[in-house]
């Protein structure tokens, strides 16, 4: 029976029954069914960027992670203090695969667990003595470190330190700059605040402290791509392909120069939106630097997107563009006629963050599947609006959906593969639906760009159609 | 079809030539200054400033106190895991958890913002404990902190009583608690913390009149303290082998001894596919672990981890309470199983002493390839003692043993048994150049320097020192926690006989593989070894 918006609706309704009557209701703004027209007359706009209710299980992590985890810990040059005890630099731990060249310890830092690991008496005396050292000692330790950022955990707004104060002093000190990053976690209510605070903190210590020893018309910052399994640079190989001089890339493989420099830039193309949109309005206010959005997800979007932003530019780029289509054609027919034979008609069901949730369903659908379901961790109401014309009519959308809504939905939708996080993974496995992690590529990648698109069919493939499934014995 | 991934990918000419190109933006350190920094690092003077370090850690081993408690709470039956404070933090948890078993973790969390750090998490609990209840319909709900709590001081038992006033749970709910800062220990102190928390809710009232009680936690349903059942209850601590969990219940049940293990992680840590997704699997039964207190004895498997909860049965329950030396190695095991005929009245059957038997004869075989081999270690305090023993027994050399969260009383029983050993001796404090040294509180940072200025041929760690093997080149077997980059090694005993057969195949296949690679293209590249 195909979906109709009402029968999507009554389904969610079923789906949330359960819930206490207070918590049904928040969590009834949050799943609807999708109208593509995004006009929402049937009410289906998506409530977002609201608290997490107490007690339900969720996804979603804090400011710190969404700063030192997703933008300030790729820039590689830079040590990264977790400023705090020692559990969040440990168990974000050079976890999220975004790849950089250098030599760890000595050059580059972003494989390191480098922490402050606040004891007792530092939460009774204050931390500000201990900074300062620690600071002192990470000049010691690591004197090619090209700055230190401090990633405030939880207890440092609590306790009422002052970073800012002893950042200063050191940075004058030690002739780097010492960023203050006031993240604490409990600011805010997911990722999403982090990314904000990280943007800002790079925008006022960071950005145009440097130019590039030349400029060109085709200067440009890769924005938003952190790298994953090497994403970064199979995006930046399109874009060098195009005619086009990256200046910066944002923040996978960065060195602080790169943002420094980035002002220099003609424009700035940005990839995820949600992590990286406040840098680009800020360069666009102050340098009047134009930005675009792109999406280098499956050939159907690179094309467009290739053309999209050599649409900025003169007619050498334009002519490049197409020649670079016309090169990569005939292999990613390739990839498609070989994996959509092994996938076409399957369903997909996501939930992720960033921008994924709704740039990875061209890629899907180059390879003949449809994404039922989609949704963000910790998405604004601008991902949505981008997310609803991608999606057909009377498919889930959901915010900081649980894992309960999830596997509720996964029963009667019955999607024939999921893409979300490590912490849904082995759920999955368990309910014998084939599974891929969309954060880290589950550990493959890179999945960007037209090198990327065969790994991503490869890997969909093999989850879709491991004969591992068909061992289970279910248990009725 | 033939697919490049990132493991050749970016090996190409194209991507070699982008990564040279890139640098022009870079403004990179010069390879000279690579160079000569990567050779200072490695140098004596480099060492004395590490060790001079008082402020900065870098790449510790330990992870904080919530982690552990989390641990703990899901060994016991229908329990929901609810952490009051930052929802971050229970990300990471799951996700950290997630990465080592390769299992599902449930966890909750009162999502905690601002607005609760002026005005206190009390509402965020209400509501918390509310929809977990409903939703999740636990048995049990185990609560810890995150530091945020515990910085601007909620009272968890205050709040909880409130909960049950406020009717947002059923007064007859279980929900131990522990208070569990971030910034005290690490996670074998919340491990301590939260099992002394469960006991304790589940100990009656009287019983908890005598000094070291608990007093404040609720205990609906606790069973009254009466006859001894002449069981034997067995904490494994922070054991992040559910192989070892299974296997200490194995050879319990061997000898017929009955037992109840306090916190089986084994079933939730490692849950069979059929299918469907269970929230709790498996755990010890709440009524088993509520009549824990009638049992003859209660032993310990892991002393550091142990420490509180010690007290508490020593000093509440009124029983033995034993902290053993992790039973890993034959002495070790021997001990164990000592200990508990002892306990018991029951003999080892023939069936163990044939395994003991198996175990010795493979240490025998493969004694060549560990003898006289320098080990550097690095891991929790009771597995380090543990490897130690075990090490040593092999004919092996504990060189730098490194533990961030061990203490001063891990630093001296350490040397204590290194000073027990032929291949430990000389190991004292003040003797930094003679053979053994035992670093408590110390990174692996400090380990990397110690490498380097005192090489080994082996190294213990978690998957994290992987960066020690590629920095030093030594070969490294992965043992400990987490281990994120091999599969299914913890489902693998590291205690008791088949513990030691485990252990002697990694740590000898781990030489003779490097043996072959380093005989690759010479005459010695053996077939037989």
């Amino acid at each position: 029976m195909k979906p109709t918006i009402e029968r999507t609706k009554k389904m969610i309704d079923e789906i949330l029954e359960v819930y206490p009557e207070k918590t049904r209701k928040e969590r009834e703004r949050h799943l609807k069914p999708n109208d593509p027209t995004g006009e929402c007359a049937s009410g289906c706009q998506i409530k977002s960027n609201v608290k997490s209710r107490p007690g339900v299980m969720t996804t979603r992590g804090c400011a710190y992670a969404g700063s030192k985890g997703v933008v300030w810990g790729p820039v590689k040059d830079v040590v990264h203090v977790s400023h705090g005890p020692v559990g969040c630099g440990q168990y974000s731990w050079w976890s999220r695969r975004n790849y950089c060249n250098g030599t760890a310890g000595i050059d580059s830092f972003a494989t390191m667990q480098i922490t402050s690991d606040f004891l007792e008496r530092d939460i009774v005396f204050g931390g500000d003595k201990k900074l300062q050292q620690l600071c002192l000692e990470v000049k010691e330790m690591f004197p090619l470190a090209k700055g230190i950022s401090v990633q405030s955990e939880c207890p440092i707004g609590l306790i009422g330190d002052d970073i800012e104060a002893v950042t200063k002093k050191m940075t004058k000190q030690l002739g780097i700059p010492v960023i203050p990053v006031r993240c604490e976690g409990f600011r805010g209510v997911s990722q999403s605040l982090g990314h904000h605070i990280a943007n800002d903190a790079i925008r006022d210590h960071v950005l145009g402290k440097n130019k590039p020893e030349r400029t060109t018309d085709y200067d440009v910052n890769l924005i938003g791509d952190y790298n994953i399994g090497g994403d970064g640079w199979a995006s930046r190989k399109i874009l060098e392909g195009m005619g086009l001089r990256v200046l910066a890339q944002w923040s996978g493989d960065a060195t602080i120069n790169e943002l420094a420099i980035a002002p220099s830039a003609r424009l700035n193309v940005i990839h995820c939106y949600r992590s990286m949109n406040y840098i680009c309005r800020h360069m666009e206010d102050s340098y009047s630097i134009p930005w675009v959005e792109y999406n280098f997800f499956g050939p159907t979007k690179t094309y467009q997107s290739i053309r999209k932003i050599a649409s900025y530019f003169d007619d050498s780029v334009k002519e490049k563009a197409e020649q670079m289509i016309a090169t990569h054609k005939p292999m990613m027919d390739k990839v498609i006629e070989h994996y959509r034979a092994r996938l076409e008609g399957k369903t997909v069901m996501l939930y992720v963050g960033g921008l994924r949730p709704r740039h990875v369903i061209g890629a899907y659908e180059d390879l003949g599947m449809e994404v039922i379901a989609t949704g963000y961790e910790f998405g604004h109401s601008d991902d949505y609006k981008r997310t609803y014309p991608e999606m057909k009519e009377a498919s889930v959308i959901y915010d900081d959906v649980t894992p309960y809504e999830m596997e509720e939905l996964t029963r009667r939708l019955r999607p024939d593969l999921v893409g979300a996080g490590v912490k849904e993974k082995y759920a999955y496995h368990k309910l014998g639906v084939p599974f891929r992690q969309m954060h880290s590529w589950d550990y493959s990648g890179p999945y960007h760009g037209f090198d990327g698109f065969a790994v991503f069919a490869r890997d969909m493939d093999m989850t879709v159609n491991s004969p591992t499934w068909n061992l289970i014995r279910r248990k009725k | 079809m033939k697919v490049t991934d990132h493991n050749e990918l970016f090996k190409g000419q194209d991507y070699l030539r982008q990564f040279e190109a890139k640098r022009e933006f870079e403004l990179p350190c010069s390879t000279q200054e690579i160079s000569s920094m990567m050779e200072y690092s490695k140098g004596k003077e480099y060492m004395e400033k590490n060790f001079a370090r008082s402020a900065l850690t870098i790449n510790p081993a330990k992870a904080c106190q919530p982690l552990g408690a989390m641990l703990c709470a899901c060994g016991f039956e229908n329990t929901m895991n609810f952490v009051q404070g930052s929802q971050g933090c229970v990300a990471y948890f799951r996700s950290h958890l997630s990465r080592h078993f390769k299992e599902p973790v449930a966890a909750v969390s009162s999502s905690m913002t601002e607005d609760a750090a002026v005005f206190g998490g009390l509402n965020n609990m209400l509501e918390g404990l509310e929809n977990t209840y409903s939703l999740y319909k636990p048995a049990m709900i185990a609560m810890s902190t995150t530091c945020m709590a515990e910085v601007i001081g909620d009272d968890l038992n205050a709040y909880i009583k409130q909960a049950k006033e406020k009717g947002c749970i059923p007064q007859d709910m279980l929900v131990p608690f522990a208070h569990t800062p971030s910034f005290v220990g690490s996670h074998i102190t919340g491990y301590d913390n939260m099992l002394k928390g469960i006991l304790s809710a589940m100990t009656p009232e009287k019983n908890q009149e005598r000094p070291g009680a608990a007093k404040n936690q609720e205990r609906p349903g606790a069973v009254k303290k009466a006859q001894p059942t002449g069981k034997i209850n067995i904490i494994p601590g922070f054991d992040t082998y559910t192989g070892n969990i299974r296997e200490v219940k194995r050879l319990l049940s061997l000898m017929g001894v009955s037992h109840t293990v306090l916190a089986d992680t084994s079933d939730a840590m490692d849950s069979p596919n059929t299918g469907k997704y269970m929230l709790y699997p498996g755990g010890t039964p709440l009524e088993e672990a509520k009549a824990a207190i009638n049992a003859k004895a209660t032993i310990s498997l892991q002393k550091f981890a142990t420490v509180k909860t010690g007290e508490f049965i020593r000093e509440v329950w009124g029983h033995d309470f034993n902290a053993l030396p992790t039973p890993i190695g034959i002495r070790r095991t021997d001990e164990f199983l000592d200990a508990i005929s002892a306990l018991s009245g029951r003999a080892i059957p023939a069936a163990i002493e044939d395994e003991r038997g198996r175990a010795v004869d493979a240490m025998i075989d493969s004694h060549p390839y560990i003898h006289g081999k320098r080990f550097a270690m690095v891991g929790d305090p009771d597995l380090m003692l543990g490897l130690i023993s075990f090490v040593m027994e092999m004919g092996g050399e504990p060189v730098h043993v490194v533990s961030t969260n061990g203490d001063k009383h891990f630093e001296a029983d350490a040397y204590e048994l290194l000073a027990s050993s032929p291949y430990g001796a000389n190991a004292k404090p003040s003797d930094c150049k003679e053979r053994s040294r035992v670093y408590p509180g110390k990174d692996m940072w400090h380990l990397r320097s110690l490498m380097f200025n005192d090489p080994v041929d082996l190294l213990i760690g978690n998957s994290y020192t992987k960066f020690l093997w590629r920095d030093t080149g030594t070969p490294l077997i992965r043992i400990g926690f987490p281990l994120f980059d091999r599969h299914h090694l913890h489902r693998y005993p590291i205690i008791g006989y088949k513990g030691v057969i485990n252990l002697v195949t990694w740590m000898v296949n781990t030489v003779l593989e490097e043996m072959d690679r380093k005989s690759i293209n010479g005459p010695n590249f053996d077939v037989i070894r």
